[in-house]
């Protein structure tokens, strides 16, 4: 059976070219880098030239990034970071409604440690509303944080205009670039950013490392406490292989940036409009082109997000829903909610999430097979 | 996450489908919440002759529709009301613990169907006195 990955946005394979410079750091070259002499100094090595690297991708300096676990930690580091920092200036926070839960919920932990969180909503796209956002601007503002680009429906925010109004009011402004980096241009001094969290494995790099960039002269707090690694910002011995491993990935992500964006865009569109044309009821959620080139959100009325995942899983093909029955909540998703969809259409949703990898054979055999599917379930649909 | 049997039921589901001269129907669920489930039923002599279903849902919602469809086929009205809710999943070969209300919306739906038709019934004896 064809096996068909369309999931990109929860996760990518390491590409051979990552493993192939990590493998040293396992083993001959397996040195902590705090340590002075050479296999220390090797590591260190390694380090500083993987930062340059990392930096080089986003158009920051080696010295503003921070390297940590992942996304998750970054997007923590950044906010509890910053608001632990300037408590003393104020206690108010604003984001968007659509975030990732590792902005959602620490802000909700905040919360109960006596900060304020305004939750900004987004347009019927899920874009941000960027008049709300400055409405809800107060003097005891310390920090806005708001994604890129949309982990589930793919739209991207309107960064720049955010960080003109948080650089005029003189206001930290984190974005959470997880889902955009290495699928559009992601360059911290176009966007006016001072904080971006990035995660190695979404753009073929290994899981469980990330980086943070804090914009020079920005002080936040460190969240966990010990050695005098990174700046002492992020206590614990530098993971080297994961590290070099992220570094090539930037690379690689910054040399295909161009080629892979075109190719992703092209599968998108054909993706979207072959769905749209040969299945009734279909419907694509989010913006139609301020979206990520590799995200197509698609919904199906009468029909259940799991169901229709199981079955074409069954067809070999590999996609993710928000469909309030696949989580452990049985909550519908946050973002389908936000953009004002009934609950039993945030049900239907599906997400195509594409790689660089992925062909127009695909695409097509994806179409076929999701055709069979939704006519199948919708034969046994009490609401048709 | 599922069983083999569940994952059968789904992709083979029993009785899929609607019965036109039914004796009772059950809805139960709603759109809203992710599930809804009609069963319609056929009596005859106080047994369970023919059964069908439509379900909106995920693979548990749909496997246990089937499974009870199945369960109840053949049996005495009785029978199928001692059916509890954990038996349908127990005979699915378990449900993940979230989805367990699946089950439970199965065996709500063919006792919603015999409610019906035993108030279908109830009504005929009047009209007859």
């Amino acid at each position: 059976m064809k096996r068909i990955y369309m999931d990109h946005s929860a996760t990518t394979p390491t590409d051979p070219l990552v493993v192939e410079a990590m493998l040293p750091y396992f083993t001959e070259k397996f040195g902590n880098a705090s340590s002075l002499h050479f296999f220390g100094q090797e590591a260190a090595e390694a380090l500083e030239q993987s930062r340059k690297q990392v930096a080089y991708l986003i158009g920051a300096r080696p010295e503003e990034i921070i390297f940590t676990s992942g996304g998750t930690e970054s997007d923590n580091l950044a906010i509890k970071g910053i608001a632990y920092q300037n408590s003393g200036k104020g206690k108010h926070i604003i984001t968007s409604v659509i975030e990732h839960p590792a902005v959602l919920n620490t802000c909700a932990h905040l919360e109960k440690d006596g900060f304020e969180v305004t939750y900004v909503p987004v347009d019927s796209d899920g874009i941000l509303d960027v008049a709300e956002l400055e409405n809800a601007i107060r003097d005891d503002t310390i920090l806005i944080t708001v994604m890129h680009a949309n982990n589930e429906i793919g739209t991207i925010q309107p960064i720049t205009e955010i960080s003109k109004i948080s650089k005029e009011k003189g206001i930290y402004f984190h974005t959470d670039a997880v889902q955009s980096v290495g699928k559009i241009p992601v360059d911290v001094n176009e966007l006016g950013v001072d904080l971006l969290s990035i995660s190695s494995h979404k753009i073929h790099g290994p899981k469980g490392v990330g980086a943070l960039y804090i914009k020079k002269g920005t002080l936040i707090q460190a969240i966990a406490h010990g050695g005098e690694h990174e700046a002492r910002l992020r206590a614990g011995t530098e993971n080297i292989p994961g590290i070099v491993g992220f570094a090539k990935a930037t690379t690689l992500a910054k040399e295909r940036l161009a080629v892979d964006s075109k190719h992703l865009t092209e599968l998108r569109d054909l993706l979207i409009k072959k769905v749209l044309d040969s299945i009734g009821h279909s419907y694509l959620n989010g913006h139609p082109t301020k979206r990520l080139p590799n995200n197509a959100n698609l919904r199906f009325s009468f029909i259940e997000g799991e169901a229709m995942l199981l079955s074409l899983d069954m067809k070999g093909i590999a996609v993710s829903t928000a469909s309030a029955c696949s989580s452990r909540s049985l909550e519908p998703s946050h973002v389908l909610k936000a953009i004002g969809l009934r609950p039993e259409d945030a049900h239907g949703s599906l997400r195509f999430s594409l790689g660089k990898d992925n062909t127009r054979e695909e695409v097509d055999y994806v179409v076929e097979s999701l055709a069979e599917v939704v006519r199948k379930l919708r034969d046994m649909s009490p609401l048709v | 996450m599922y069983s083999e049997k569940v994952m059968e039921h789904f992709s083979n589901p029993r009785n899929v489908g609607e019965i036109e001269d039914a004796d009772g129907v059950g809805r139960v669920g709603s759109p809203s919440c992710g599930d809804t489930m009609d069963i319609y039923i056929k009596v005859k002599d106080g047994i369970i002759a023919d059964v069908k279903f439509r379900t909106f849902g995920c693979a548990a919602a749909i496997a246990s529709s089937s499974m009870m469809t199945e369960m109840a086929k053949g049996k005495t009205i009785e029978e199928v009301l001692e059916i509890t809710r954990d038996d349908v999943a127990d005979e699915l070969g378990g449900l993940p613990e979230a989805k367990m209300h699946c089950s439970n919306l199965a065996s709500d739906a063919i006792r919603a169907a015999i409610e019906d038709y035993l108030e279908k019934q109830s009504h005929k004896k009047d009209n007859s006195r």
